[in-house]
């Protein structure tokens, strides 16, 4: 608990800039990073917009992990097992209740939301560094338990489970828009993501999202208002695990294979880093968050290849050094510099 | 105009038919698919270089190595390897990303020894829709040999379930009546494996008389074996990686226990589990290999393995030449190299798959004796003889002929 408080309060100077409630970028910066997300697969070959597309669902699962720990202070090192368990729960209602893929993912997100809700409930006894070591113990359980062999009819045990891959609707051809699987998915994960993204901004204006940030910023204060802490800290824990749910199934349908070995503790990590290199609290960071765990490995790669890991550590440390809140600060530097030059 | 056509149609047709006619040898003109020129051949690869089996990343080094020995001897045909390889940290998620990266932004010929059950069962529907080949997969999932199913994807190391029928065999020849413990990791290998035991042993199955399986994140496997002992098993079948190998050796070896031991491959190591588990407790325990042991100094004077010694001293000083893994890379890339050459100058995806499915009794440099790859239209199991061996004193003691568990038609 209170390391997440020092980490969100202790914001630079720049905050008071910018008014407090911005947890989301202003209408035109967002306008243009829509318009960049829609016209970029337009011109670049299938497997860049893949990669896109899992990049849009990390940043999923990051802004999942941002609503809890950044806005309701909880710690989660577990959100590798809510997206097996999202990802798992779409793979099987598709292949084998040949469920529509669509229709799967709000599934997938209640199922979820009703774990991480049920968890949160245990989870209230803890904070800080104890709650993320509970949570490191669901995240390290997951996979055995996808192993198991009472569930290996659905599952597929430890060889897993293939996912057949969605074609776009026959609606499209029909009108003589020629689109590929890889792009109609990118373009349907473009529209989740952007219902999510909305979701998640208006829950954090709400009466609930700031009863979840006076919990954060001072837990005693905030019961002594009349919040119910409880029962928003397990809310906390119940929609980021649901966002992650929806993020897991979306990515069991791109990648179109589920298996234990796919969502280890590395991935919930991954997801921690996301979140810190985005800017914890930060909605849009997110994205940066997420660009930073998909593209970075491979550019630490192109390094060298033996020392890949050291290479991405350095570069983690060089970001955590110069910009230690992240996307964030970069983005209220250069809105600082921008309304200077204006003003000018 | 139509009369041009139809002598032009005419001439394309003769040319097809004298293609036909001569078959797979000799081709009088090169026919390449993308990744090809009359320089070079792209080749993918994907291993774990990091991750938790960081310790296979080995294999794609010497792989590496191996073609820039290839290269510096003047490639194959004239035309230099280019060995494209990438991490995927063991995560099929990044394997489905990288095999996408090779074949759609590299534009490789095809995707060679890509690493692991899940990584490869990830790529494998976009592989074969791509009909890219998704050759030699360094797995032993008996699933990679699915030549119906699955005509773009071939395996290399004998199956896992090759392992357990061979064992079956030798156990119902040599103890009929005995009674089977079974200790198994808990992953694809131990399942396999074991199934293969069983179908080996078919109507007398029911010798298996109990089944123990253990996780890779338990620190000891030691009451398993306590448990297998109490049930009165005669036969103890460990189907274990080498940490959990020598763990299983040193504790039947200090119970007192003295079954037929039977232990699986992956895990038969002379440098990291016969000495760790020790000597005196390895004696007589038995295995199956289909490669020599470079730390088993009865290969030191082979002309095969002197030939891999050279490679690994020039092209990889580094590596430890002992490690089973490296051996398995330069096995690999070797045939692999056979394929090329006997795929001339017509370097097609189709032809590639074709001559790999048309392997010959080959013997690459680090294959035990007698042990041959064939392939063909209806089998896609490499490398399926494996010989029986005890160990005795300090080193492995080959016995018998090479079996052929016959998996592949």
């Amino acid at each position: 608990m209170s390391t997440v408080q020092e980490v969100v309060t202790e914001a630079p100077v720049i905050e008071d800039a910018i008014p407090k409630k911005a947890m989301a970028l202003g209408p035109v910066a967002s306008l243009v990073i829509l318009a960049l997300l829609i016209a970029t697969p337009l011109f670049v070959k299938n497997f860049i917009i893949f990669q896109m597309t899992m990049w849009l669902i990390y940043a999923i699962a990051v802004l999942a992990l941002n609503i809890l720990t950044g806005a309701s202070g909880q710690f989660s090192l577990g959100q590798s097992a809510f997206y097996a368990l999202g990802a798992y729960t779409s793979a099987i209602l598709m292949e084998h209740g040949d469920i529509n893929y669509v229709l799967t993912l709000p599934v997938a997100g209640l199922i979820c939301f009703i774990a991480g809700f049920l968890f949160g409930l245990p989870a209230l006894r803890l904070s800080g560094i104890y709650l993320a070591l509970a949570t490191f113990a669901l995240a390290t359980a997951m996979p055995q338990l996808l192993k198991l062999g009472v569930f290996e009819h659905w599952t597929g045990g430890v060889q897993g489970l293939v996912v057949t891959k969605p074609d776009a609707p026959a609606i499209l051809a029909s009108l003589g828009l020629k689109v590929s699987q890889d792009m109609w998915l990118y373009y349907f994960t473009l529209a989740v993501s952007i219902l999510i993204y909305i979701f998640s901004v208006n829950l954090l204006r709400s009466r609930s999202g700031r009863a979840m940030m006076a919990i954060r910023d001072n837990e005693i204060a905030a019961s002594a208002m009349g919040v119910d802490v409880s029962l928003y800290k397990t809310l906390a824990f119940g929609v980021s695990a649901g966002i992650t749910g929806v993020a897991g199934g979306l990515g069991a349908i791109a990648v179109q294979f589920v298996a234990p070995d796919g969502y280890t503790i590395q991935l919930a990590v991954a997801l921690f880093l996301g979140m810190v290199v985005g800017g914890v609290g930060w909605l849009p960071g997110s994205l940066a968050g997420a660009a930073f765990i998909v593209f970075v490995p491979n550019i630490a790669e192109s390094v060298s290849k033996g020392l890949s890991g050291a290479v991405f550590g350095v570069i983690l440390i060089l970001i955590i050094f110069l910009v230690p809140h992240g996307a964030r600060q970069i983005a209220y530097g250069a809105q600082g510099l921008i309304g200077k030059l204006r003003r000018n | 105009m139509i009369s041009t056509t139809s002598l032009r149609l005419a001439a394309l047709s003769t040319v097809t038919l004298a293609f036909a006619a001569t078959g797979g040898s000799a081709f009088a003109q090169k026919k390449y698919d993308t990744g090809v020129t009359d320089t070079e051949i792209k080749i993918g690869n994907i291993i774990p270089y990091s991750g938790p089996a960081s310790a296979y990343g080995i294999i794609g080094k010497i792989e590496e190595a191996y073609f820039k020995m290839i290269n510096d001897q003047g490639g194959i045909n004239g035309r230099k390897i280019n060995f494209i390889t990438y991490d995927d940290a063991y995560s099929p998620p990044k394997a489905v990303e990288q095999a996408r990266k090779l074949v759609e932004s590299d534009e490789v010929l095809f995707v060679f020894g890509p690493l692991g059950t899940p990584s490869n069962t990830a790529i494998q529907k976009y592989m074969n829709a791509k009909k890219i080949p998704q050759l030699f997969v360094a797995t032993g999932a008996t699933k990679f040999g699915d030549y119906k199913a699955f005509p773009w994807t071939m395996g290399w190391q004998p199956a896992y379930q090759s392992e357990g029928r061979i064992f079956a065999k030798y156990a119902l020849t040599e103890k009929p009546n005995g009674k089977i413990g079974v200790l198994y990791q808990n992953d694809d290998l131990g399942k396999d494996l074991l199934k293969g035991l069983k179908d080996g042993l078919g109507d007398k199955a029911s010798m298996i008389i109990a089944e123990e399986s253990y996780e890779v994140s338990e620190p000891t496997i030691e009451n398993h074996l306590v448990k297998l002992k109490a049930t009165g098993a005669d036969i103890l079948v460990s189907i274990s990686t080498p940490k959990f190998a020598a763990q299983a050796i040193k504790k039947v070896g200090e119970l007192g226990w003295k079954p037929m031991f039977f232990q699986s491959n992956v895990g038969s190591s002379v440098a990291s589990v016969m000495r760790p588990a020790g000597l005196e407790n390895s004696q007589g325990v038995l295995s199956l290999a289909y490669a020599k042991d470079a730390s088993d100094a009865q290969w030191d004077t082979d002309d095969g393995m002197k030939k891999y010694l050279d490679f690994v001293a020039k092209y990889a000083p580094t590596a430890n030449r002992a490690d089973s893994s490296a051996i398995y890379g330069y096995g690999q890339a070797q045939t692999v190299v056979q394929v090329l050459k006997q795929a001339g100058d017509n370097l097609t995806r189709e032809n590639i798959m074709k001559q790999a499915a048309s392997l010959k009794d080959f013997a690459p440099d680090t294959m035990l004796p007698g042990v041959k790859i064939n392939t063909s239209a209806t089998d896609f199991y490499p490398i399926e003889q494996l010989r029986m061996m005890r160990f005795t004193g300090e080193k492995w003691d080959v016995f018998g002929p090479p079996i052929d568990s016959n998996l592949g038609g």
